[in-house]
């Protein structure tokens, strides 16, 4: 929420409209307003890729494989549910602030099959303003001003500047390229062990862990986890697990729950999006499940935040959950119907890329694919802006390709650049005719 | 030598424990973050789940029980019945056709251009946008000064971003009879008194809630000129806007003359379009009204107009029943003296809580009528000249109202 620049651009505005006699009285104010600056705590936190990004590619003439959403449309049952909600008076008014109660019975029944255990839906279920708003809450609650939280790169952009904003310090480490090959799939990519344990220490507060992983495609194997809940009961951290692309895991390849692990449950915080699992990413609904005495925080950030989120957009999910629990573990229930449907376009979109001559990092779960553009053998020495090769990459690629997508540094801190500055990142949870016009795009790179 | 050994064997003798008690005790520290501290009570949560488990006729929380209106429906259903975009991320800082159409709107409201994409910020609820205000604007040890009774939710926003509350209340104005909002004033003096070198910003609310009462121009003007003599920020919490009764005017103090630079002015959709639920604003409902504004057709004039009989009505049954009703200027809140009402509040379980709290309860469990205490809307320092009020929304269904007014007449036949 940028209310620095937004305050700085108000009075722009007001001194640059007023006539001369005017402007000196309202420099005067400018100069006095100037004595109340932001808080400190959103100091540097204004740089965002998607604002930067989205707007660009906002224009309908661009193939846009930017921003992480579908343009294939969600199930119609949902959008009926929500139809439905809204002609019913009670829902179009407040529900209870900690989560609509046939949601979270919903999310507690769902979620209880697949981790196995009880899960109370009013102690152990938070919904909030998508993951997002889970992520915030979360950070907002459990990190404050001397924490250090272990953050592994590539990372979800908004995880570091949350974490400075609760006063925390980022403790990055990268995933890293298996090494004596090119990577051609996520599972190419490795966190090693002795450089994890060496992040850990006495104000390691928790570990953020994201699988499926964004921007790379990982799905964290059992035994990958059990490194890291290892490191958590040693050092008696949190760890915050992101898991909102948790059913979009491709074939041969299992999400694990890292709150199943022994000792885990009492210290984790799992979340999950209603955006991402129904294919409604504007709904903006999430939860964060955990035990009641890290839960009870997160509610506590709640009530003085939110309050509560959007009725009639739980009552529809609700009926979302409700209907596909009903069908888990078969072909028909959505969850594994929508990661069939996309594990066709990773493997078209990885077979354009490929003949396009490039070497698509071929993910294991979530919607994203990493490319490394270095065989388009791209000349940008005309851009001159101190930027890392990735985003100038992609600026350049809008403008003149007609083409979006995310530059990957933007996922990584100041060290790693180097490491990830010659990939962009693909979201393929796209109709097939975008996919298409995107390989037209690659197909004929070189001419003019 | 004794030294280390002493440590490790301290050192196993904690990691025995902790490997014993790891179902338990996760953290051998503090778990939480120190701004979570004392801001975990909440008056909504704590009343709202006992009229629900006493079933008891709802004149408690603020939401209305009757729909919204038709166009705001329909708006909503070509929503979601709309192409897949309408189901995707849209611009942050607010979906552009709704921007463009609060822009618009409120700019012919206050005379002077509002930028749809540099001025304004679309939130999840107004409550959003209370927290982002004070998270970006409120910094460790800033004073903002908050005029009581409140929004229960100022005081622990405040206090999560650092700030320091500096509280004055509102006061029954002196020697008349004391029947109206209007008659509640805050003290030029009193309030000077409280601005200090660390002073960041005021908290304003008009509409107020729970006393109804609407600030007057000059009233506004007072607070404006301290704003500008000390150079404070000014957030304007302005969510009960279109519901003034009487021919009481709405005035915006980001209206006045310098205050547009240091004032944020909030407002509601669920407030506006009766969707409290939504937290969210639908462009074509203001699109709507905007064509219709100041007209007969305007939801804007009839809901007030819809309103302001249900106002007279609470306020005829609360005073047959004995209550003393403060009548508001604006909102949908009424608050009643409850100080000639004699009963025994034969509570053993509440008896430290306030007399306001206690008598609410009692309301709630014999009668089967809910409101909620007005010095949940104070200070602890102030709370104590207050608790003689309780509050009642009447933004409700007739059926709703009649059912309150036949429990009020029994109780009052009774004695």
């Amino acid at each position: 929420m940028n209310f620095a620049w937004h305050l700085r651009n108000g009075s722009r505005l007001t001194c640059r409209s007023a006539p001369a006699a005017c402007r000196r009285t309202f420099t005067a104010q400018h100069v006095m307003m100037s004595r109340h600056t932001h808080a400190k705590r959103i100091d540097g936190l204004d740089k965002n890729v998607w604002v930067a990004f989205t707007s660009v590619a906002a224009d309908p003439s661009i193939v846009n494989l930017g921003q992480g959403y579908p343009d294939i449309p969600p199930p119609s049952y949902v959008k009926e549910a929500l139809a439905k909600a809204a002609s019913v008076d009670r829902m179009n008014q407040y529900t209870r602030g900690f989560g609509h109660p046939s949601l979270v019975k919903a999310l507690s029944q769902v979620y209880g099959k697949v981790c196995g255990r009880q899960i109370d839906p009013f102690k152990e279920i938070l919904v909030t303003v998508g993951g997002y708003g889970s992520l915030f809450s979360t950070m907002q609650a459990l990190v404050e001003e001397g924490d250090e939280v272990i953050i592994i790169e590539p990372f979800f952009d908004c995880y570091v500047p949350m974490v400075r904003m609760a006063g925390g310090k980022p403790v990055l480490i990268p995933l890293r390229p298996k090494p004596g090959k090119i990577p051609t799939s996520s599972t190419d990519w490795y966190l090693d062990p002795d450089e994890l344990s060496r992040k850990f220490n006495s104000r390691t507060k928790a570990i953020i862990i994201n699988t499926p992983n964004n921007p790379i495609g990982k799905v964290f194997t059992r035994d990958e986890l059990q490194v890291i809940a290892d490191l958590c009961v040693k050092h008696d951290t949190l760890c915050f697990s992101d898991e909102v692309y948790e059913w979009l895991v491709y074939k041969g390849h299992e999400h694990v729950k890292i709150a199943s692990l022994p000792g885990m449950w009492d210290r984790t915080i799992t979340i999950g999006s209603a955006g991402k699992t129904f294919s409604v990413t504007g709904w903006k609904l999430g939860w964060s499940i955990g035990p009641e005495s890290l839960i009870k925080h997160l509610q506590t950030v709640m009530q003085n935040s939110l309050y509560t989120c959007p009725t009639p957009l739980q009552e529809a999910v609700a009926q979302g959950f409700l209907l596909n629990y009903e069908m888990m573990g078969q072909p028909e229930c959505y969850f594994s119907s929508l990661a069939e449907e996309l594990e066709g376009k990773r493997d078209r979109l990885a077979a354009i890329l490929q003949e396009a001559g490039m070497t698509p990092v071929v993910p294991e779960g979530g919607y994203f694919m990493l490319v490394d553009v270095t065989p388009l053998d791209q000349d940008l020495s005309h851009m001159t802006e101190d930027e890392a090769y990735d985003y100038k990459f992609v600026k350049w690629m809008i403008k003149e390709k007609k083409l979006a997508a995310i530059p990957v540094t933007a996922f990584v801190g100041e060290e790693s650049r180097k490491h990830f500055e010659k990939y962009i990142r693909l979201c393929f949870i796209k109709q097939d005719s975008t996919l298409e016009a995107a390989g037209n795009i690659l197909k004929n790179w070189r001419r003019v | 030598m004794g030294i280390i050994r002493n440590l490790s064997t301290n050192l196993t003798v904690i990691r025995q424990s902790l490997l014993r008690n790891h179902q338990k005790t996760i953290m051998s520290r503090k778990v939480h973050a120190s701004r979570t501290e004392g801001v975990d009570k909440n008056v909504w949560v704590e009343f709202t789940q006992l009229a629900a488990d006493y079933k008891a006729v709802n004149l408690g929380q603020g939401f209305p029980d009757f729909s919204p209106p038709e166009f705001i429906r329909e708006a909503f259903c070509d929503a979601v019945k709309g192409g897949p975009a309408m189901h995707q991320y849209t611009r942050a800082f607010g979906h552009p056709p709704l921007v463009k159409i609060l822009a618009k709107f409120f700019s012919r409201i206050v005379g002077h251009e509002i930028d749809p994409l540099e001025d304004i910020l679309v939130t999840v609820g107004a409550y959003q946008a209370l927290f982002s205000a004070f998270q970006a604007l409120i910094d460790e040890d800033d004073e903002v000064i908050i005029v009581e009774p409140f929004f229960d939710c100022y005081q622990p926003m405040v206090v999560m971003a650092g700030g320091k509350p500096v509280y004055i209340p509102l006061r029954p104005r002196e020697g008349s009879a004391v029947l109206s909002s209007g008659d509640w004033v805050l003290s030029a003096e009193e309030l000077a008194s409280k601005v200090t070198p660390r002073t960041k910003a005021i908290v304003i609310n008009t509409p107020n809630n729970p006393l109804g009462k609407i600030y007057k121009l000059e009233e506004l003007q007072m607070i404006a000129d301290l704003c500008i003599k000390h150079d404070l920020l000014c957030f304007s919490d302005e969510v009960y806007e279109w519901l003034t009764y009487d021919g009481a005017k709405h005035v915006k103090i980001a209206s006045l003359p310098g205050m547009r630079e240091r004032t944020i002015t909030i407002g509601s959709a669920g407030k506006s379009f009766s969707a409290t639920g939504w937290k969210e604003a639908v462009a074509r409902g203001f699109e709507r009204e905007y064509e219709v504004f100041g007209t007969p057709e305007s939801y804007f004039q009839q809901l007030p107009a819809m309103l302001h009989s249900k106002r007279q009505k609470l306020a005829t049954c609360l005073q047959s029943a004995g209550l003393n009703p403060i009548m508001p200027e604006g909102g949908y809140f009424m608050i009643a003296d409850i100080s000639s009402i004699e009963v025994d509040l034969n509570d053993e379980s509440n008896k430290d809580e306030p007399r306001d709290f206690r008598f609410v309860k009692w309301l709630i469990k014999e009668k089967g009528l809910a409101t909620i205490p007005v010095s949940a809307f104070y200070s602890s320092e102030h709370g104590k000249e207050f608790d003689k009020y309780i509050r009642f929304c009447f933004v409700k269904e007739d059926s709703t109202l009649k059912a309150a007014e036949d429990i009020l007449k029994k109780w009052s036949q009774k004695e």
